[in-house]
């Protein structure tokens, strides 16, 4: 059952939580979405583009960001929108320890028609991985 | 190659439909780290009010990507599409897409401009199901980077 607008107040935290992805995730991610763009395997290929190393893909930080949402608000369903501007690669090392991403969010809005704004800061290494990330989701009356 | 600007407000025709499969679906969602059983079992689905087993929000993408690969010719706008980044992402939902669902995406360029030397193109997918009711709308917009020489690309700082 969705969250209920009782339960929800503008300021409120989501749960923070650490998402780590090594090559092997973007492997299978590439293999999953269809991206194939060299940039997300290919060491020399991503140093060609001007990336220190293979980064991983935006859309597979953004998923993991959205589950932060989707877990919190508890239906799927309920997000009626989710935009963000990718503003630093991961970079990704061919290594066993992988690429912490860290995912925060809180209620910046509520608007009508019984809705919330989440807003999310999703960093990694300490500096912003996705900026303006926003997700809209309809509450339960 | 430049990108041409031209090229703005090209409407492509609706691209060959996309099968949404329930495989398909659980493999994303194992990809992105997800469990949650919505997106796997049409029973856990159907309990929050969904026919069937949804894909997770940001599944449509890999449909939309698809159809820009079917419809869009980078070459002939001038895009350079050797080294793309994604620069930033929207999803407007109508509802969840879902198992089951058959999607046509029609895409629509929105912007061709310069940003810090390089092209950006700013396209617009619309998604419907087979009845031709409206799913998902994204709006979307791809950078092209140049090569350089070892060293990282230059991004704002906000």
């Amino acid at each position: 059952m969705t969250i209920g607008a009782e339960e929800v107040e503008v300021g409120m935290r989501l749960p923070t939580r650490t998402v780590t992805l090594t090559r092997a995730d973007l492997v299978r991610y590439a293999g999953a979405s269809e991206d194939f763009n060299p940039v997300h395997w290919n060491p020399r290929v991503a140093r060609e583009a001007g990336m220190p190393d293979v980064i991983a893909h935006g859309m597979l930080t953004m998923a993991v960001a959205a589950r932060a949402v989707t877990d919190w608000v508890r239906d799927p369903g309920a997000i009626v929108e989710y935009h963000t501007r990718f503003s630093k690669p991961v970079v990704v090392p061919d290594d066993d320890r992988g690429t912490d991403i860290e995912i925060q969010g809180h209620i910046g809005a509520l608007l009508d028609g019984g809705r919330a704004r989440i807003d999310l800061t999703v960093t990694s290494g300490g500096a912003k991985v996705l900026s303006e990330a926003r997700a809209v989701v309809r509450l339960k009356p | 190659m430049a990108l041409n600007p031209q090229c703005v407000g090209t409407k492509y025709p609706p691209a060959r439909p996309y099968p949404v499969e329930s495989e398909t679906i659980r493999r994303f969602a194992e990809a992105i780290g997800d469990p949650a059983a919505v997106y796997t079992d049409p029973e856990s689905a159907r309990a929050l009010g969904h026919p069937d087993a949804v894909a997770p929000p940001t599944f449509p993408f890999i449909v939309v990507a698809r159809a820009v690969r079917d419809v869009v010719d980078f070459e002939e706008l001038g895009f350079d599409a050797t080294y793309v980044v994604h620069g930033n992402q929207r999803f407007d939902y109508g509802r969840p897409v879902r198992s089951g669902d058959r999607l046509v995406t029609t895409l629509e360029i929105t912007g061709a401009r310069k940003l810090r030397g390089r092209d950006v193109l700013s396209l617009r997918a619309d998604l419907a199901d087979a009845d031709g009711a409206h799913v998902v709308t994204t709006h979307m917009t791809f950078v092209s980077m140049n090569a350089v020489e070892g060293g990282e690309r230059d991004d704002d700082r906000r």
